[in-house]
């Protein structure tokens, strides 16, 4: 019935979210995710980005439509299985407090039963691959600035390779020069990994930093979904708006990044 | 003969009814918590059922504790020992506190924690027993800090049906107009209480998250 969802890794077809009694968050939003690529969800507070994000791992079900995940309707997957296979990075970063960075990367390896040996290693791989410390595996959360604990947030979604991630602005509450730092290691990270990802933000320079492709989204509907070059010459009046806001000489820079 | 006197001249009867009293609250308080605590969790699993579960407990609380003896004295088994029915009494008295402190305590958990938990693909169970409880423990502990408190102050009314604890002293010290004999009950009674709240105080602290 479905022609081949399989090519795309996430796809949306005609897919609205609505609340009870309120209004549609998001509107016949039809997306697709190519396989290894970094989609950003751009748009303001409102726009339903998180909203969207948030249906790809039903934590969210939509009021219509489908959404595919590696061709399978997300409602047909086990909805842990799921979950497991799709990292999931937010904002607050939502470490466990009682739990040491170890405990906290070693999260999901512990509850898909892994021997001790290999999660342990995998925990010191992935503290390198964020960049901290190996001491930092016995520390706590409070013990750790917001850049660090953000790290840890995004070691603890790749601990069992998951091939999605999904982040949430992630880089949103940190400082610039801590964001900065992030973001490039996020490019470093994505170049060896070519992991899928959907990556919301409300920041074009960080859209246009990180992004395969971004995807304007705009009251629940999606505006246009572009690459980095049409984006930075579209004349879609809403795009220029964007760039507008963040005034700066993109237009003149034409192919940053 | 003042307090200190007739507590050395009787300090068998004093450890007795000290023992009956650490029974009757042991006991009340340890069956509060395996009813409250899992009451707790379930109103915040079903919404719906949080009016009827906290109301009930809030009602409770409001009925005089003489009067709740009185009404429980015709129910079946339970009535025909004055130490069930103090046990009972006290038991229904704990739970709000406990099921309060429980709810409370688990929404408390900040909701980034559980989001990002449930995105990560724990069960709810997994969430519940690895992330929830143990964040709400503080605040659990201090429930049963509460219940224990008052449960001591409580049961010294137990004396009044029978159901012995250091109100013995307390009633017939009232009987005798005899301040030696009341304080005989109130001050043992006074210090468990002290006790207890230091104690699980301490508890509370140590397993409190950081």
């Amino acid at each position: 019935m479905k022609t081949d969802p399989a090519e795309s890794a996430i796809r949306f077809r005609q897919v609205s979210y609505r609340v009870e009694n309120g209004d549609g968050i998001l509107r016949e939003l039809n997306l697709e995710v190519h396989r290894g690529e970094t989609l950003v969800l751009l748009g303001r507070s409102g726009s339903g980005k998180t909203t969207t994000l948030k249906l790809i791992n039903r934590l969210l079900a939509p009021s219509g439509g489908e959404i595919f995940v590696d061709g399978r309707p997300v409602e047909e997957w086990d909805v842990i299985r799921l979950r497991r296979m799709i990292g999931y990075v937010i904002q607050e970063v939502g470490l466990f407090p009682h739990f040491t960075v170890e405990r906290n990367i070693a999260l999901v390896p512990r509850i898909e039963e892994w021997p001790a040996a290999r999660t342990q290693a995998r925990v010191q791989e992935l503290l390198q691959l964020v960049g901290l410390d190996p001491q930092f595996a016995k520390r706590y959360p409070c013990e750790l600035s917001g850049g660090q604990r953000q790290r840890v947030g995004v070691a603890r979604a790749l601990a069992a390779d998951p091939s999605f991630l999904l982040m949430d602005e992630p880089f949103g509450a940190l400082d610039p020069l801590t964001r900065a730092e992030l973001q490039q290691e996020f490019l470093n990270l994505q170049n060896r990994l070519r992991k899928t990802v959907v990556f919301v933000t409300h920041d074009l320079r960080e859209a246009l930093l990180l992004g395969t492709r971004i995807a304007l989204m705009e009251a629940g509907r999606l505006v246009t979904i572009q690459t980095k070059h049409e984006f930075l010459g579209s004349d879609d009046p809403l795009v220029v708006a964007y760039r507008k806001a963040f005034d700066t000489n993109f237009d003149a820079q034409g192919g940053r990044g | 003969m003042n307090v200190w006197q007739f507590i050395s001249q009787n300090h068998a009867e004093v450890l007795d009814l000290t023992l009956e009293h650490v029974w009757l609250v042991g006991v009340s308080t340890l069956l509060a918590v395996l009813i409250g605590i899992p009451l707790g969790i379930l109103i915040t699993r079903w919404p719906a059922l949080n009016k009827p579960i906290l109301g009930s407990a809030n009602v409770i609380q409001t009925i005089p504790s003489l009067a709740l003896f009185g009404f429980l004295l015709p129910a079946p088994w339970i009535g025909a020992r004055a130490d069930r029915l103090a046990i009972l009494a006290l038991t229904l008295y704990a739970l709000l506190p406990l099921i309060r402190n429980t709810y409370a305590g688990i929404k408390g958990v900040d909701p980034a924690v559980v989001e990002a938990g449930r995105g990560m693909g724990l069960t709810d169970q997994q969430l519940l027993l690895q992330v929830e409880l143990p964040l709400a423990l503080g605040v659990i502990i201090a429930g049963i800090r509460v219940a224990t408190v008052i449960s001591v102050g409580l049961a010294t009314i137990a004396a009044a049906i029978g159901a012995g604890g250091l109100g013995e002293y307390i009633f017939r010290g009232l009987a005798m107009v005899n301040n030696s004999v009341i304080l005989a009950g109130a001050i043992p009674a006074a210090a468990m209480a002290l006790l207890a709240d230091v104690g699980l105080g301490w508890l509370e602290r140590r397993l409190s998250p950081r």
